[in-house]
């Protein structure tokens, strides 16, 4: 399991919202921190991948996992 | 009377601006559409792209205050301005309206699914600096003032101001 320094939680919500939240957390963090991004929105897995290309950001870790009994996603996101 | 128009961009703006910008003509009031339109530029901005959003004919709808009267001299587009009702929480859908009753089934069932209404977007979309362009023209045509629009819309402007933009714009959408 890789490591966060920050937690955003975005479950139930649907997008935009998880990557909008993404976008603002990640302001508040320093360089080199990562942000674990927590979704249930099934599109995550190729829209986390894509705002991390455009806005230079590392995506460095991504799992799956059931949350009470959804399937969720976590995105860990390092700010560069 | 005369409508203040604010300064258009400079040109020193216009050159700073990175290149991939994004610019949306709405052009439609349908709830659906708007909220398309306001879903990609909040996407776009948090992207870190610039986008402007130029509201002209029904699109103004989501930018004008609810209840706001029209202050038009003329009765005819004083009429035109009460009858076509205008605020972002107000849009009809395009499709399965039913004199408003298919609309607030689906307003019921976005509030059920925690999804963001079209005046949730569009204030989403201020904060994250989306630029806001009213159409003077369709303005003058549908009766609608400034002083009914929300705050907040950055400028009054007609085409060339959009075209401007959308030169540099990498997406252009005519929603």
């Amino acid at each position: 399991m890789a490591h966060a320094d920050v937690k955003l939680d975005a479950l139930g919500l649907f997008c935009p919202m998880p990557i909008i939240l993404t976008a603002k957390k990640i302001k508040e963090l320093a360089v080199g921190q990562v942000l674990e991004v927590i979704s249930d929105d099934e599109g995550i897995k190729k829209d986390m991948p894509a705002w991390c290309q455009t806005t230079e950001h590392e995506l460095v870790g991504f799992e799956e996992e059931l949350i009470a009994s959804k399937q969720a996603y976590k995105a860990f996101v390092r700010k560069k | 009377m005369t409508t203040e128009v604010a300064p258009s961009i400079t040109l020193a703006q216009l050159h700073e601006s990175k290149p991939d910008r994004v610019t949306i003509v709405v052009l439609s009031g349908d709830l659906d559409r708007v909220m398309a339109s306001f879903i990609i530029a909040t996407g776009a901005a948090a992207m870190g792209m610039p986008v402007t959003m130029f509201f002209t004919f029904w699109g103004l709808n989501a930018i004008r205050r609810k209840g706001a009267t029209s202050s038009a001299r003329d009765w005819l587009r004083r009429m035109f301005g009460l009858l076509n009702k205008g605020g972002a929480g107000q849009l009809p859908l395009s499709r399965f309206h039913f004199g408003g009753i298919g609309t607030k089934m689906m307003h019921r069932v976005m509030k059920q699914n925690r999804m963001p209404g079209v005046p949730e977007l569009l204030h989403t979309a201020q904060d994250l600096g989306v630029q806001f362009i009213a159409c003077t023209t369709t303005m003058g045509l549908m009766g609608i003032t400034k002083d009914t629009l929300i705050d907040g819309v950055d400028q009054l402007a007609g085409v060339s101001t959009y075209l401007a933009e959308a030169k540099q714009g990498q997406v252009n959408l005519f929603i």
